[in-house]
Formats: C-alpha cells, sequence, structure tokens
C-alpha cells in the first residue's frame, strides 16, 4: 500500500483500529493492495474470520485504550461465508453504535460497514472517508484519572471540607 | 384477610412441595428489608411485602435450580423481578417447572438512601425509624413516635416512576387485587437531564464517577441476567479483559462489559444502582441500552417467556437498522 499520505494532522497518523473478515473484506483490502490504489495508513487492520466473531467489547475495549477510531467491516448481508455470521453482527453492532453516545466516546470514532472481497475501488473509499472523518475529529480524549484517592481526589476533599455544608458531597447522600 | 396473610397463608400450603420459597422479611433495622429463604413453616411469620421489599428474589433463581438434588423452588416477585424470571426463561436459564411464583401488585418500593435523607432534611434522625408503609401515592414514615408524610415520588426509585408493570406478569398464586399501571413519568428524570450534556461533558462525568468506582462487583452480583457467575470475563485472567489496577478507565471497561453483557436481557430492575457502595449512577448506562433495543426491535425484555431475545436471532431485512451506505 501507498506510503504516501495528504490526511496527515500536524505530520501525525492517528490510531485507527479495524477489524476485517477474513473473507470478504480482508480480501477486499487485498484486492485495493494489489490494484495499487492509494490509501491513508492509519489503519490497522485485525484479522477476524467473521464478522459475527466480533464481540462488540473488542471496539469498546479499544476505544476505552485510546484507539481514535474503529472500522469494522465484513461480507455483505446474505453473502456471509458462514451462512449468518453478519446478520448477528449487525444487531450487535448497531446496540453498540446507539449506545456509544451516552458513555460520551463520540459515536462517529465508530463505524462499521460491509464490503466484498471483489470490491477494491470501495475499500479504498470506505477507509478513506472513515480515515478523513476521524482527522476531522482529531485525537480521541483520553479516559483518566486514577483510583478512588488520587491527588485531584484529594483535592477535591478538602474543598469540600471548607465548603461545609454547602459542599454538594451533603446533597449527594439524598441520591 | 390482609393481602400479607393471604400470601402467608398460600405459601405455607404450597411449602411441603417447595425446597424454598425466596421472599423478604423485615432487615436489621426498620428501614432495610433484606431476602428471606423459607424453608419451614417458622418462617412464614417472618414474611415481609411492601415498599422495602427492594431485592430482586430472581437473582437467586439460576444457581438454585441448577444445584444438585433441586427441587422446586417458590419465589414471590414483584412485577420488576417478574420480568428477570422470564428473561431467564426465555434464555432457558431456568425451566418453567421448576419455579413457583407468588405474585402480587406492588405499590413501588422506598429507596432507603433516599427516605433517610428525607428524615434528615426534616430534622429527624434516621436511626430513629420505626416503620415505613405507603401506598403508592404517600408514604409514611413513623420516627421517634411521630408521622412523617413524604410524596411517594420523592423517595421511590426511578424505576418506580416509570414503572410499566407493577404486577407480577406470570404468577401460579397471585393474591390481592391488581394495580392500576400508572407510570409517573415516561422517561427517567436523571437519564433526560444527563443526554442534554454535551459529548465531552458526558465524558468527564463518566471520568469522576469511575474513578469513584472501588470495582466490588455489588452491581454484577446484584444483577439477576449476571449468570456467569464464577467465570465473569471481568475477572479471568486468560483472556485478560480488564487489569487489576483501578483507574476510571479500567472502571470504565468494567461497566461497559456488563451493559453489553446485557443488552436486549436488562431488565432495568435497577439491582445494580441500589447494590453500589459508591452510589455509582449505572442505571443511564441500562436504560440507555434498554432505550436502543426498544427502538431497533420493537422489544421490551421480559414480557413474554416465548419470545426469544433479540440479540439471538436476527432477521434478513431489518426494518430499523440502516445499511450503512458510503
Amino acid at each position: 500500500m501507498s506510503g504516501r499520505n495528504e490526511l496527515r494532522v500536524e505530520g501525525r497518523e492517528l490510531r485507527i483500529v479495524g477489524f476485517l473478515c477474513n473473507w470478504c473484506s480482508y480480501g477486499g483490502a487485498d484486492t485495493a493492495g494489489v490494484g495499487r490504489f492509494t490509501q491513508p495508513t492509519d489503519l490497522r487492520i485485525i484479522r477476524v474470520p467473521c464478522s459475527g466473531r466480533i464481540d462488540p467489547l473488542f471496539i469498546t475495549r479499544a476505544l476505552v485504550a485510546g484507539a481514535d477510531g474503529v472500522l469494522v467491516s465484513g461480507c455483505h448481508p446474505r453473502d456471509c461465508h458462514y451462512a449468518e455470521g453478519n446478520f448477528y453482527a449487525r444487531r450487535r453492532l448497531e446496540m453498540l453504535k446507539q449506545f456509544l453516545p451516552v458513555t460520551g466516546i463520540d459515536p462517529q470514532r465508530f463505524e462499521y460497514t460491509w464490503v466484498s472481497a471483489s470490491e477494491g475501488a470501495r475499500w479504498q473509499e470506505v477507509v478513506t472517508k472513515f480515515t478523513e472523518r476521524i482527522h476531522g475529529l482529531g485525537p480521541a480524549p483520553r479516559i483518566q484519572g486514577g483510583s478512588g484517592y488520587d491527588e485531584l481526589c484529594l483535592r477535591h476533599i478538602e474543598a469540600g471540607v471548607l465548603q461545609g455544608e454547602t459542599c454538594p458531597c451533603n446533597k449527594e447522600k439524598g441520591l | 384477610m390482609s393481602m400479607l396473610e393471604e400470601l402467608k397463608e398460600q405459601i405455607r400450603t404450597a411449602l411441603p412441595d417447595l425446597d424454598m420459597v425466596i421472599a423478604w422479611e423485615q432487615g436489621f433495622d426498620a428501614a432495610h428489608g433484606t431476602p428471606l429463604f423459607i424453608r419451614t413453616e417458622a418462617d412464614v411469620d417472618r414474611l415481609m411485602v411492601g415498599p422495602l421489599s427492594v431485592q430482586n428474589p430472581a437473582t437467586y433463581l439460576p444457581a438454585l435450580v441448577k444445584a444438585k438434588g433441586a427441587g422446586k423452588i417458590g419465589v414471590v416477585a414483584k412485577g420488576c423481578d417478574s420480568r428477570a424470571i422470564v428473561e431467564l426463561l426465555q434464555e432457558k436459564l431456568i425451566s418453567r417447572e421448576q419455579v413457583v411464583i407468588f405474585g402480587f401488585g406492588c405499590n413501588g418500593c422506598v429507596s432507603q438512601a433516599l427516605l433517610e435523607g428525607k428524615i434528615e432534611e426534616a430534622g429527624k434522625y434516621s436511626a430513629e425509624l420505626t416503620g415505613v408503609e405507603t401506598d403508592g401515592r404517600t408514604v409514611k414514615a413513623q420516627v421517634a413516635g411521630e408521622t412523617l408524610s413524604f410524596d411517594f415520588n420523592d423517595v421511590t426509585f426511578e424505576k418506580c416512576l416509570t414503572c410499566e408493570y407493577p404486577n407480577t406478569l406470570i404468577a401460579d398464586h397471585f393474591v390481592g387485587d391488581k394495580v392500576e399501571v400508572a407510570p409517573g413519568c415516561e422517561k427517567a428524570p436523571s437519564l433526560e437531564e444527563f443526554e442534554k450534556l454535551s459529548q465531552n461533558e458526558k465524558l468527564s462525568f463518566w471520568q469522576e464517577q469511575m474513578r469513584r468506582c472501588v470495582r466490588c462487583y455489588a452491581c454484577r452480583n446484584a444483577c439477576p441476567m449476571c449468570v456467569c457467575r464464577d467465570h465473569c470475563i471481568a475477572t479471568t485472567h486468560d483472556p485478560q479483559w480488564i487489569s487489576q489496577e483501578n483507574n476510571a478507565q479500567e472502571n470504565f471497561m468494567f461497566q461497559m462489559i456488563h451493559t453489553m453483557h446485557l443488552a436486549g436481557r436488562c431488565v432495568e430492575c435497577g439491582e445494580c444502582e441500589r447494590a453500589c457502595p459508591v452510589n455509582l449512577p449505572l442505571m443511564l448506562l441500562r436504560r440507555t441500552m434498554g432505550e436502543a433495543v426498544r427502538n431497533v426491535f420493537d422489544y421490551t425484555t421480559g414480557t413474554d417467556p416465548e419470545v426469544v431475545p433479540p440479540l439471538m436471532t436476527f432477521k434478513v431485512e431489518e426494518e430499523n437498522i440502516n445499511e450503512r451506505g458510503w
């Protein structure tokens, strides 16, 4: 694949994780490579036997651990190598997609789609558009914060003690 | 005959054929109910059904029916508990022949934490509470010889505010009259408020919340749908999904595991949130997932024992899922 990439933000690549099914999308990516289609290089591909193998927790794990984007791609519905894996995957991935907003993780950072082994050009389009989108969003905010009583927490407690009765933690008792 | 006496009578009659009946009794003080396992006639007298019957007895069922030589298990279930039982039936984790369900119409439960807060607000000591009663509109609390009256909506759980199933859904024995279904509001007020926040505000909210999590797994252990118990992927080392480190990131991941494993299964009984020792608003996550399931699959969990849960099946053409074009 081409190493040239016009999409770099401030000269740095973002971390995009791709889960591709072995039979269609991985083949599609290969076709794109054989066809020498220019593609951005931010995507790190993980090959899985079937999109039905993808536990939505793979995606949340990647996002929580700091991935800037996650792309899932499998066979088109009705074309699954194992007949019905992607039908189950579709339901699971859609649930994740609708759940993400409440977590504060941008749902735009996750996308799922279908690419067949012959669709090299489509793969190029998918990966370019998704990479563009992630670069538009920029690096993902880190989920930080240590265990219960780290320095920041102690400062909060100190501030709360100083506030006395008016401290919101007194209200919290009633929650 | 009062409803409680009628229920006691029915349990007494059924008890000889049952290993035990799971219900509630008065806890260590007047503000707490606690699960009761009725094995003998004498235990029946300790039965308590009312606003403090908060625990979900369905949580015990999967382990009890799997135990060696297990016979029939009786269970007294509120409407929300019965949804958990139905969901367990749907997933074939228990069989209908193994459980005998005692049903009644629930007037709603009282959150012990909120009630204590209100009592303190009224200038009394919550430790002096001697009794709690409710008719679904007001809650009367006896504190140090006085009766304090509170609006039910102020001291109840959110799940009771939005409750659409106050009556036990499937029951072998039903006592008392059915309670009229009248949800106080359609959507949980806390979720409605939370959804108004921006993406970044939500993330920082969760960061602040998750750093408080002590990963005691009380939410998991109280959950009627968390049936993996000792095989939970949150505590396995191979694969190691989350490290033992206690930080916001790992704790958040644990909550996501819990929510994702409850997708299309969670009956929103609120046990996770109630059991949480640090008051994490876990139901925000569960309710969002529940809403997604309702919107996409037009399915409400735990209402029909015959239906296959949505994530265990599929349709070739999904009406409510957009094929994502590029």
